[in-house]
């Protein structure tokens, strides 16, 4: 007999909601630590230390007035992991993260940045909605939602290219300290980077974005990978754009690479920029 | 770190020749918002002989897009958005007036030769600190295009808005001479990363 556990989509919904409003006005302990250490231990450029210091006071006046951290509350990013064993009920799934999206929006005064078509109409959709929805099934009965309002400095900066399968972890350190340096102060630094490696471009892509949202410190458990990405870090921190892109030692906070399986005739590698104000939340249901 | 010098807006000519790439200032007074479908409008403005949405002259831009005002506060979050975008239009705005922009990002060849020419100046505020903002706007207040949403001209009336000089009316450029210094290393030794000694 298969066993499901139901799963009311109005909870999804609620879910949604809480997630957003909590992103939207906080950033993770990790990265203000790392944003303290910065600014006290490593940066040298005073102007630098400064620029840090306004960051740091930002995070606190939003977070105890609940007021968007920066004015660009992005567009939203949701993955979900919906465990086989789960049956949804009650009304549709996306619709259902759509609506947590909307009123989260609403409700905690964040700017609403989504247009309807980005040729030919763009006028604001007025929600923040759709939601970018990533989904997958995976073991168990459970319904892991994580949740990113994805701002477009970083993401603007952002790049995808295919190495050839002969091109190494050299060429990936060269894509990723180029991007970064070509992202300038535009991608708000010091930024997070997720780098994406194999599969194809699409998965690539998606493996950067959740690259992002790992932990400051946390190393790949894979050493070579774990080596690659200090190295990286290491070559983009000596460009010496620094916070805000005024000169300094700090540049990029942490690199964090996810790689897969990939083909014989090439590899994507995809390089994800996220500013400073690394936003996200998750919750189980 | 040197004090930061205060300065008025609109700004006056000998103000902003006094200003050098990399001084810190707080900016009090009157600025108007404007982003990339303003920038489009006011430059068509511009070419057809037409009035602007206010008097431009000596006046400084913010290009800043922000959120919502909630209840009790005078402006929703406002940080700087990437000016860059905004680059085929601002030279002329600069010839018929504009003195200032604050924003954020690297600006192209042509606006800081036209930023020279018309004695103009371009600060930056950071990218992000929209809260710490926000709290230096006093008023705000519609002046056109209200269909553009936060993309619309609001006048703002600010108070010691924190800003560092990017580039100055001689062309001198923070985002060219800052990492310079800093590339390597920085003056005095060796990199590593923010991560890397956690």
């Amino acid at each position: 007999m298969i066993k499901v556990r139901e799963v009311d989509v109005s909870l999804v919904s609620e879910a949604v909601k809480g997630l957003f409003l909590k992103a939207g006005v906080s950033i993770g302990q990790d990265v203000y630590n790392a944003l303290v250490h910065a600014r006290d231990r490593v940066e040298k450029s005073p102007l630098g230390r400064s620029v840090l210091d306004q960051i740091l006071r930002n995070h606190d006046l939003a977070r105890d007035g609940h007021l968007p951290l920066c004015q660009d509350t992005g567009m939203a990013v949701v993955f979900a992991d919906v465990g086989q064993g789960v049956l949804l009920v009650g009304g549709d799934f996306t619709e259902a993260v759509d609506s947590g999206v909307e009123e989260a929006y609403r409700e905690g005064y964040f700017r609403k940045s989504v247009v309807v078509d980005p040729l030919f109409d763009r006028r604001n959709t007025g929600t923040n909605t759709p939601a970018v929805l990533h989904t997958r099934v995976v073991p168990g009965d459970r319904v892991r939602l994580l949740a990113t309002p994805k701002g477009f400095g970083g993401e603007n900066m952002s790049a995808l290219r295919v190495l050839t399968p002969w091109q190494g972890p050299r060429e990936v350190l060269e894509f990723v300290r180029d991007t970064v340096e070509a992202a300038g102060p535009d991608s708000c630094p010091p930024t997070l980077v997720g780098v994406g490696i194999g599969g194809t471009v699409e998965a690539a892509a998606i493996m950067a974005k959740r690259a992002t949202l790992y932990p400051v410190g946390r190393r790949n458990p894979d050493g070579r990978y774990a080596e690659l990405e200090l190295r990286t870090l290491e070559a983009v921190n000596a460009l010496g754009i620094g916070p805000a892109g005024l000169g300094g030692s700090v540049t990029c906070l942490d690199i964090h690479m996810e790689s897969a399986p990939g083909h014989i005739a090439g590899t994507p590698v995809a390089v994800n920029i996220c500013c400073h104000a690394a936003r996200h939340a998750e919750v189980t249901i | 770190m040197r004090h930061a010098s205060r300065l008025v807006a609109p700004l006056e000519d000998e103000a902003v020749m006094s200003l050098r790439s990399g001084g810190k200032v707080l900016i009090s007074g009157v600025v108007f918002t404007a982003r990339d479908t303003a920038h489009k409008r006011m430059a068509e403005c511009v070419r057809e002989n037409r009035p602007l949405p206010f008097d431009i002259a000596g006046q400084i831009i913010y290009c800043v897009g922000p959120s919502p005002t909630p209840p009790g506060r005078v402006c929703g979050s406002a940080g700087p958005t990437t000016s860059g975008r905004m680059d085929p239009y601002t030279p002329l705005l600069l010839d018929v007036g504009l003195k200032g922009m604050i924003g954020k990002g690297r600006r192209s060849p042509e606006v800081i030769e036209s930023m020279i020419k018309n004695r103009a100046v371009y600060f930056g505020a950071v990218g992000g600190a929209a809260v710490l903002i926000s709290n230096c706007i006093t008023r705000l207040e519609a002046v056109a295009w209200p269909e553009l949403g936060p993309e619309a001209v609001f006048k703002l009336r600010v108070e010691d808005l924190p800003a560092v000089v990017l580039i100055d009316a001689y062309g001198n450029d923070l985002y060219r001479d800052g990492p310079a210094r800093y590339r390597g290393g920085g003056p005095s030794s060796a990199g590593g990363g923010a991560a890397g000694a956690l």
